[in-house]
């Protein structure tokens, strides 16, 4: 996964940061203060293997990425994490869905230009034979009072 | 052995001479006793799965979901392209121009189809809207929700799409979409009962050459499909997790 660049924001300002994933990866990111409202009647779906790599995106989830699907298929989900995301949100959803159970919660995504979209995010474990072989994610449109409840708390939890 | 066919109750009532076509068809195809029986209700069609009386159905997701996961069943087939979609509709004159405008205390009109209710709830959910701050009325039919809006008895109508799209223009022009999905992924689905699965690939060769034969297409064309098209146990798999996720 390549280090975000000044040309992905298209002339607008940004704030450069720099991530460390939970497997120790760094990437250099910028972020734009703009918000992309999600679809109405949308669904972003996509799938990964038990590692977190990408391997099914749905059209909604490619426009609203802002990646090319062959920019996506193979990589780690994270490549939209939002630095205004705690890590602890991502470690209650991991520590979840390995268990076999079902996470939701509310998640702001960073988008290849440097804006962001919020989703209500379900994760499912797909389970196949009794045994875990990858993860669903469905995103659905959030209210706003729960993205202004999750706004709030964020910044607390770091 | 008489195999025992059915049908999801939320099919458009046009359709109802059309599916008894389509199981003589399949009949005559098979060389094999086929009796369709179909449900008023959803509440109907669960009793009789639950004597485990069913061989062939044609499911709903949501009852797809159930059936594959708790009772064994195996994918056959699916229509091609015909996703399941919802809609959300108000009156013409309502002053809810958006989801957005919606306040606790809306009056929905809906039906007992559990995939429809799921999908219009979700896309009233922006609106901070859940099971417990709205008044549900559940009708018979879609007709009836229309006509609970258009009498003001409620303020929104769920909506399976194809079947409002179906409505008369007069019923149509006094109402007006608020949110329509675009889910495309979630559809129904052909399943037969795991002591029938030797008869699998005899029916998706026959379900696949369907539309390739005069007789066939015609009777595809009175259930409201082009074709269908195979489907294996991943694909359905794949659903029931989104809506599983859906759930949430």
């Amino acid at each position: 996964m390549r280090d975000m660049t000044l040309d992905d924001l298209h002339g607008e300002a940004g704030v450069e940061h720099t991530l460390t994933y939970a497997d120790g990866f760094r990437r250099r990111i910028y972020v734009v203060d703009r918000e992309v409202p999600f679809p109405e009647g949308r669904l972003i779906v996509s799938r990964t293997d038990t590692a977190g790599v990408i391997t099914h995106a749905n059209e909604s989830f490619v426009a609203m990425s802002g990646f090319t699907i062959d920019e996506l298929i193979g990589e780690q989900h994270y490549i939209l994490r939002h630095p205004d995301m705690p890590p602890a949100a991502f470690k209650g959803l991991w520590d979840t869905v390995n268990q076999g159970q079902k996470w939701h919660g509310y998640v702001k995504n960073l988008r290849k230009d440097g804006a962001h979209y919020w989703v209500h995010a379900a994760v499912v474990p797909n389970i196949r034979d009794g045994r875990i072989v990858g993860f669903t994610s469905v995103r659905r449109k959030p209210s706003r009072s729960k993205v202004a409840e999750a706004a709030a708390l964020y910044p607390t939890l770091f | 052995m008489t195999l025992f066919f059915t049908v999801s109750p939320d099919f458009n009532a046009k359709y109802l001479p059309g599916w008894f076509v389509v199981n003589t068809w399949l009949q005559r195809q098979l060389d094999e006793g086929i009796h369709l029986e179909t449900f008023d209700d959803f509440d109907s069609l669960h009793a009789a799965l639950r004597s485990d009386s069913i061989d062939l159905i044609y499911a709903n997701p949501f009852d797809a979901a159930r059936l594959v996961r708790d009772h064994g069943f195996l994918a056959v087939a699916r229509p091609h392209q015909r996703p399941d979609e919802a809609v959300v509709a108000v009156r013409a004159d309502s002053e809810v121009r958006s989801v957005d405008d919606l306040l606790p205390g809306t009056r929905i009109a809906t039906t007992d189809n559990p995939d429809v209710h799921m999908m219009c709830m979700i896309m009233i959910e922006p609106a901070d809207l859940d099971a417990g701050n709205v008044f549900q009325q559940q009708r018979p039919s879609y007709v009836l929700v229309a006509k609970s809006l258009l009498g003001g008895e409620a303020d929104v109508g769920f909506f399976l799409a194809e079947t409002f799209d179906e409505l008369s223009a007069t019923v149509r022009n006094d109402l007006r979409v608020l949110v329509r999905s675009e889910i495309q992924v979630v559809s129904h689905v052909l399943l037969v009962h795991p002591r029938i699965a030797n008869r699998i690939a005899p029916l998706r060769e026959c379900l696949l050459s369907m539309a390739g034969d005069a007789r066939g297409r015609a009777a595809l064309e009175d259930v409201g499909i082009s074709s269908w098209e195979a489907v294996d146990q991943e694909d359905v798999e794949f659903m029931i997790d989104l809506m599983t996720a859906l759930t949430a």
